[in-house]
């Protein structure tokens, strides 16, 4: 199988009941601008990974297991990982 | 033959000199510091992580400094008995390496704290809190950004059952409030053990409290405690 280069998006996202001051600080913020629609804000972080993998399934197993161990704190964090499609440099080669 | 304290330079740490200094100068061992990069630590009879920012705090607080060469080396020797005390960016160090539970959150203010407080010793059967008595309230320094201890309710439960809240945040007089809680820790809690209470972490620095002219040496008690438990002379 040939192997190609993967667009990856990893979210990394406070678990719910983990405080989250800065997302906090973002409402208040809003709230001065005066968006008073605004409920609640959480701010996490997304990290951008481009992966060599034979198959968007094994990208996709590949950061699960990158965000398990390194990109989110299972103590205070939760993950998503999303695969975007093969990256543009790849499909120029 | 003496005892031999070791400090860890991350790239990054910047408390390094400051415990170099209280345990070589103040407690009076002889004391070196050790390289990130460094695999053996057989001349060593504890071992502190230093306050600082390890490898800029990317990602998180501590959680690329786990990968550096000295940790396998270091685990190894926790696992052995060998005191091991990580101090605010130690602590953040040692709860990333999985040395200790928990994790370290932004503080509730969004602050940066850099000021003396309080703390409450609530237990002295660990390695680093053995010459100081519970219910005593020690004045030392905090200076983080990313303080808030934080674990899963049933993760504290069993910590607070295992004797491994050792410090917490409290006033002058040792009663713990919401308003000594700066950092806004989980149950006040402003340090742990691991279950042998050989591996401390806690986000105050003792290493800053080791002489009167600098506030206070409250944190001398800490330093010194761990001398107890080496087999040799001092």
């Amino acid at each position: 199988m040939s192997v190609s280069t993967w667009d990856v998006d990893v979210i990394v996202m406070p678990k719910t009941g983990v405080n989250d001051p800065e997302g906090e600080a973002i409402r208040g913020g809003l709230k001065m601008l005066g968006y008073d629609s605004v409920a609640k804000v959480r701010a996490g972080r997304m990290i951008k990974l481009q992966i060599a993998a034979t198959s968007s399934e094994e990208a996709c197993a590949q950061a699960s297991a990158m965000a398990d161990k390194l990109l989110a704190n299972p103590v205070i964090e939760v993950f998503e990982v999303e695969v975007v499609g093969l990256a543009k440099e790849t499909a120029q080669r | 033959m003496t005892a031999r304290a070791g400090v860890i330079t991350f790239p990054g740490s910047n408390g390094d000199h400051d415990a170099l200094y209280a345990y070589e100068h103040v407690v009076g061992i002889p004391t070196r510091l050790v390289d990130y990069r460094e695999t053996n630590l057989d001349d060593l009879d504890l071992i502190i992580l230093p306050g600082g920012f390890a490898y800029g705090d990317h990602l998180r607080c501590g959680a690329i400094a786990r990968f550096a060469p000295v940790v396998a080396p270091l685990k190894a020797f926790a696992e052995r008995g060998g005191p091991v005390l990580g101090i605010c960016n130690g602590f953040q160090v040692l709860a990333e390496a999985h040395m200790l539970p928990g994790a370290m959150l932004r503080n509730k203010s969004l602050q940066f704290h850099c000021q003396w407080l309080h703390v409450r010793v609530e237990s002295n059967h660990t390695v680093w809190t053995s010459n100081t008595n519970p219910g005593s309230v020690l004045r030392l320094p905090i200076a983080n950004g990313e303080g808030a201890f934080f674990s899963d309710e049933e993760t504290l439960n069993r910590l607070e059952a295992n004797g491994q809240v050792i410090f917490r945040y409290c006033n002058a007089d040792g009663a713990v409030d919401d308003a000594s809680n700066v950092n806004g820790s989980a149950r006040s809690i402003a340090g742990i053990s691991n279950e042998r209470g050989n591996v401390v972490g806690l986000m105050p620095h003792p290493e800053r409290a080791c002489e009167a002219f600098l506030g206070g040496d409250d944190g001398l008690k800490i330093l010194r405690s761990a001398l107890n438990a080496i087999n040799v002379a001092v």
